[in-house]
Order: structure tokens, then sequence, then C-alpha cells
């Protein structure tokens, strides 16, 4: 982080007053940003869901988006891969780049774009296919294996990576809906990366977990955090501490605060991240 | 006195008891109403079905029956030799007899015939009376046996929801009942049938010619039964239905629920829909009037030698009117794949077209047949379009240019115009519907297990 970047964006703390600042606090820059964001603006019709957004996700970091519902920290979250374009009354404006490249440009087709950017939703989705075609479905549609072998591997590899192989690999031909719901929720995120992405989103991917299925998938995110860039939405702050380096506060369509996880989370600057984090409200 | 007038007289007895009731239970339940079991209205209600049930069951039964009963009756003071009488002779004279009580004499009345029609007469009027005296007392005895059993804490509540449970059981049996009858009726018309055909001639025979000489001396066919060239002609027209309706209705419920946005879905459907609102007769004259000479000429320009009355015609036209239901129901199955599903795909990087193809139609698809074979079951049954587009010539061919028939077609063939009842052409008709009732009952049973099945996958 450069001295520069440092003192330009810091903001002082803003008394007792507790506005939603027009100026994000603490430091939004980060020196390797994968991808950046600069003054997003997402309207649903004529309801501004996200105001003026300004952050940078850094390389091999993880970022964990918190904040009270509604906030619009999933709505900034399904911006970073367009997926908001589904939806007809959506607008965003401003620039999100991804490696120096701005995704909402009119030459960008959305399509490579998804598969740099993976997402897993917040309700384990697996295609009603079997286990190895739900893996092999983003390979296949984007034509990223040349033989069957090439296929199996890509495959075997998904798996592996998210520790689900060992579990499935006697029964790739059964449908993947047929596992538990953890092990769906690690299928997601093994097919999230068969296309291999440079970046994986997180929409609160443990919400519909149970306890030992979320640790293994936590687990799993710690080990991802090495090759990929990971963004995660989580309700649980618990979650946010223990998996993140980094952690975002929203806050009614706003980025209240940004900072190292363990500085959010200890010593938060200001008073909404403070009551957030506290829990006086949530 | 009349069924409508005692009704009335029920209705009137049931409605005082009913307010007597509710008054006298608020009376004895006095400053502790909210301590009572159930509502004063439950009570009122109470006694209003058990007044108003029994007694109405029976005026109504009791009416029904009268007729048959009163006959039966007066046949015993008709004179002996009259009553020795053969069937066939009897039931020429109970004709005559009730002609006569119908005031149609032709000349004198025979004196026996006078007295007995006194006779019936004045039973009637005691049976009557007999009706109106029973069930005004089974009224009465209900009313009182329910203000006797009325108290605060009795559990009037509990018991009208038991008879209205048994009310609403007593609804849905009449629509099984109904089917059953139907497939009663016609099984034992086609097994009068299948007596003097045999089923196998009648199943696997290719030829159908059902004029029956009805006298020794006629010249004519002696009438031949083998129902294949119809069922062929069904499936031709079915088939050419089907390959009208499936890729146009379910091209439009993909553009309906995947590419049109809300406002265009929400003039769109409803338009389309009203294609299933159009009488078939319609549909049929269209088909006769518009497409058939239309396929006609253009088939001569192409060196086609294309009958005005064929089964393309009909076909195409009887495809256009399923469109609304292929598209209709497969919409609703598209739209209910979960939403969920799609984020999958289109998160993967999946486009428009790879969603639609690989994920969304492959997980509504058990619906999606669902909705063909229901739509199939409807193709078969329709008679109509083809009647008027198709002709009823049975004629044993795959050739889409030439004329066939249907099963229904030849059905209502059967059936209409001046008919006897013990001849193997007109039971021919029921043999056949027997036939077609089955085959759309195997369909729509299949259909609707492929629909469960998928319905369970993803609640």
């Amino acid at each position: 982080m450069t001295e520069a970047t440092m003192t330009n964006e810091v903001v002082e703390k803003t008394g007792v007053d507790r506005k939603v600042p027009d100026q994000t606090v603490g430091n939004v820059y980060v020196d390797e940003p994968r991808m950046t964001s600069r003054a997003v603006d997402v309207y649903y019709g004529d309801k501004q869901a996200i105001d003026g957004v300004t952050l940078d996700i850094g390389a091999q970091e993880v970022i964990s988006f918190i904040g009270p519902s509604g906030c619009g920290k999933s709505t900034f979250l399904r911006c970073l891969n367009r997926m908001n374009d589904t939806i007809d009354i959506c607008r965003v404006t401003g620039e999100i780049a991804l490696d120096g490249q701005n995704i909402y440009d009119p030459s960008i087709d959305v399509v490579p774009l998804r598969a740099r950017v993976g997402m897993v939703f917040q309700k384990p989705n697996p295609f009603p296919k079997s286990i190895y075609d739900n893996i092999a479905y983003g390979p296949r549609i984007h034509g990223l294996a040349t033989d069957k072998v090439d296929l199996d591997n890509i495959v075997e590899e998904s798996l592996t990576k998210a520790g689900l192989w060992e579990e499935v690999k006697d029964r790739l031909e059964q449908p993947g809906t047929g596992l538990s719901g953890g092990q769906q929720q690690r299928l997601c995120i093994a097919r999230a990366m068969a296309v291999s992405p440079e970046v994986i989103l997180m929409d609160e991917p443990c919400s519909a977990l149970d306890p030992i299925a979320t640790a293994k998938v936590e687990e799993l995110i710690h080990e991802l955090r090495e090759q990929y860039t990971i963004v995660i939405v989580t309700h649980s702050m618990q979650q946010a501490a223990r998996v993140s380096n980094r952690t975002a506060y929203f806050h009614l369509g706003k980025l209240v605060e940004v900072g190292e996880t363990k500085q959010i989370f200890t010593n938060p600057t200001h008073e909404l991240t403070q009551d957030y984090i506290t829990g006086r409200f949530g | 006195m009349s069924l409508t007038s005692i009704l009335l007289i029920l209705l009137g007895i049931a409605l005082l008891g009913s307010f007597y009731a509710k008054s006298h239970v608020l009376k004895m339940a006095g400053s502790q109403v909210t301590a009572m079991h159930s509502l004063p209205n439950h009570h009122f209600a109470y006694t209003f079905l058990v007044t108003l049930l029994p007694s109405a069951i029976v005026a109504i039964i009791w009416s029904l029956s009268e007729q048959t009963v009163i006959m039966n009756l007066v046949v015993g003071t008709f004179p002996e030799n009259i009553q020795a009488l053969p069937a066939d002779l009897m039931s020429l004279t109970m004709t005559k007899f009730q002609n006569f009580l119908n005031g149609v004499v032709f000349g004198e009345p025979d004196p026996w015939m006078v007295a007995s029609g006194e006779a019936y007469v004045s039973m009637v009027s005691n049976s009557r009376w007999g009706a109106t005296l029973v069930s005004l007392i089974l009224a009465g005895l209900g009313v009182y046996w329910a203000v006797s059993r009325i108290e605060p804490q009795f559990r009037a509540r509990n018991r009208v929801e038991t008879i209205i449970k048994g009310f609403l059981i007593v609804c849905s049996i009449v629509a099984i009942l109904t089917t059953i009858g139907i497939v009663v009726s016609v099984l034992f018309e086609s097994i009068r049938f299948f007596r003097e055909i045999s089923i196998f001639e009648f199943l696997f025979g290719t030829h159908w010619s059902p004029m029956i000489a009805m006298r020794e001396d006629q010249a004519g066919s002696s009438g031949s039964f083998g129902a294949i060239p119809l069922f062929t002609g069904t499936l031709l027209i079915s088939a050419i239905a089907m390959s009208v309706a499936i890729p146009v209705g379910l091209m439009s419920a993909i553009y309906l629920s995947e590419y049109a946005n809300q406002k265009a879905r929400s003039v769109l459907k409803p338009l389309l829909e009203i294609l299933a609102g159009i009488p078939t007769v319609v549909y049929g004259f269209f088909a006769a009037l518009t497409v058939a000479p239309f396929l006609a000429q253009n088939g001569a320009s192409l060196g086609l030698d294309v009958s005005t009355e064929s089964a393309l015609a009909a076909g195409i036209v009887m495809g256009i009117m399923i469109i609304p239901f292929i598209s209709s129901l497969s919409d609703d199955v598209i739209n209910s794949v979960p939403q969920s599903l799609r984020d999958a795909a289109y998160g993967l990087g999946a486009t428009r077209s790879e969603t639609i193809r690989q994920v969304i139609l492959p997980a509504a698809l058990p619906g999606i047949v669902g909705a063909v074979l229901l739509a199939v079951s409807r193709a078969i049954g329709e008679t109509m379009i083809v009647v008027m587009a198709a002709g009823v010539a049975a004629r044993l061919t795959a050739n889409p240019l030439e004329s066939v028939t249907t099963v229904t077609v030849q059905i209502v063939k059967l059936l209409i115009g001046d008919q006897e009842f013990d001849s193997p052409k007109t039971m021919a008709a029921f043999a056949l519907g027997l036939t077609l009732l089955v085959i759309t009952l195997c369909l729509n049973i299949y259909a609707l297990h492929v629909v469960r099945k998928y319905r369970e996958q993803y609640d």
C-alpha cells in the first residue's frame, strides 16, 4: 500500500453524528487490484440500491461484505459478474473493471466474463443432472476440454479442490440433487471452479447449511484463497472474521467502511460499523 | 302436493326451527355466551341441517320412485287374462295404458282400463299425501331432536363440520360415479357387440364397412367391422396435429417464459389462450373452407394430388387448436423451474439459449411431456374438425393428402339418424367408444403420473 493512497482516502471519524458518510471510511484501494469499482450506482427502476461505491478487490484476497439486510451488499456482488443483467429494471452506472478492463463496456461479452468471475449462490443449486455433468457443464459450454480424458481430469481436479472427490468418486453418475446440503454447496463451488475463474463471488454460501457443513465450506474457502480472489457476502460476522482478510461494511446502499478484517472487528472507525459489529442493530 | 311445494315447506320449518334453536341456546347460556362450546350460528346450522337433510332426501327419493312403484301396483289391478299375457304383448298393453293415462285414447277405452286408471289416480294422490306427511313428520322430529340435544356445552360445531365434510365427499363421489357409470354403460353395450363380432376381427380387421342389410332379401353388404382403418386415421390426424402443435406450442411457451418481457407476456398469453376458446365447429369450417382448398390448389401446382377433404387440412387446423394447450401448460412448467437453476447456468457463463436447451428444458421435460400427452388425448377425441375437413370414408392409408376418418367421426356416423339398438352396426359405436376411452384413459393416467413425478422433484 502506498502512502499516497493511504492519506488520500482515510477519512476522520465523523463524531457522534451517525449519518451514512458520503465518503467511505478506511482505505478502499489495494496495490494489486484484480477488480476495481469506481463510483458505482445501481438503480432498480427509480429506486437507488447502491450509491457511489468505490472499492478495490485485490488478487488472492478474501474480502467479505457485511451489513444489515437490504444494504445492497448482494446487489453490489451481483454487479461484479453482471448477474444483474438478467433483471430487466436494473441499471448500473460507474465503472467496474476486471484486470483493468471495464466489464460494463459495450464491447465486453458477458459470457466469457462470467467464466472469469464465477458465482456461488445462497441456496445450493446443482442442476438436476449427474454429479459429473454438473461439474462438466461449464467446461463443455466454454470448450475448455479437448477430449474425454481432459474433461475427466477437470472434473476430478475441481472435485478434489472442493474436498468432495473422496466422497463422490464412486458415484459420479448419480444425480447431484441427491447429495446432502453441504455436499451440494461444495459441488456448486467445484462447478464454479471447473471453468478456472479468477474471481469467485459467494452470496451467503453457508446460510442454508448446518454448522458442520458450514465449517467444511469455510475450510475450503481458506484453501482456495491461494489461487483465487474470493468475494463473500455473509450475514454471519463470525464467518467474516474467520475467512476474510478484508471486510467491507455496507449500509443503505453505501460502502461505509473498509479495512483489514482484524481492524474492522476489533477497532471499527465509523459509529455505524461499531453499532453493527456490537450487535446494536442488524 | 308437488315436490317443489313440499321442499319449500320443509325449508320453512327448518329455518323456523333453527331460529328457535339459536335463541333457545342463547337463553340457556344466559350471560355465559363466551363459555359455550360452539358459536350460536353452529347451533343454528346444526338444527337446520338435521331438520332439512333427512326430510328433503326422503321427499326427493319418494317422488323419484313414485312412478315405478305405482305402475307395478297398478298391474295388480288388471284383469287376470291381461296379466297372463306374454311379455311382448304385455309391454304393448302397458304403453296403451300409459297413453290412456296421458289422455291419448283411440276409440272407446276398455272397461278394465278405466277401472285401473281410477285406481292409479287414487294411488297417486295417496302417495302424494304420504310423501307430504312422512317428510313433515321427519322435519318435526328433526327439530325436536336438535332442540332437545342443544345446550351450551353441546358440540354443534364438530357435528356441523362432519356433515359438511360428508357433503364434500358426496360431491367428489358424484364425479367418480359418473365416470364409472359411463364406463359401465359403454362396457355392457360393447360386450353385446363382441358377442356378435369377434373382438379379434374388430381390433385387427382392416376393412370397415358397418352397413348391414336390415332384411334378408335386401341387397348390400353384410357389414365388416375391422377398426384398423379408423385407428390409423385417428393416428394419422393426431400425428399431423401434434407435429404442428408441439413445435409451435413449445416455442411460444419458451418465448413467453424466457424472452418476453412482462408487458408482452401479459398481452400475448391471453391472446394465445383465446385459441382454446374457439368452438371446434368454427375450426371445422375454417379447415374445410379455407385450409383444405388452399392445400388442394397449392398441391395441384406442385403436381400433388390433394383431395379436397384431406387428413392434412384437418390435422393442421387441429394442431392450431391444440397450440394453447401445449403453450399454456408448458409455460407454467417452465416458469416453475426454479430461478436458482437459471442463475447457476448464467453464473457459469452460459448463454440464454444454452441455459434454455441444457438446463431449463431438461428440468421441465417431464411437465412438458405431461402437457403433450394431455394434448394428444384432446386430439384423439376431436371430432368436428375431422367430420368437416377430413371426410368420413374409412380408408387404410398413410398418405396425409387423402381423406381418412377417425374413430370419433364413425361413432357419430353410426349413431345419427334412425337406429335399431340391437344391430351390431349401432353397437359398434359403443365398442369404438370403449376402445377410445381406454386409450385416452391410459394416456391421461400416464400424463398425470409424469406430472406428479415432476412435482416431487422441486417441492
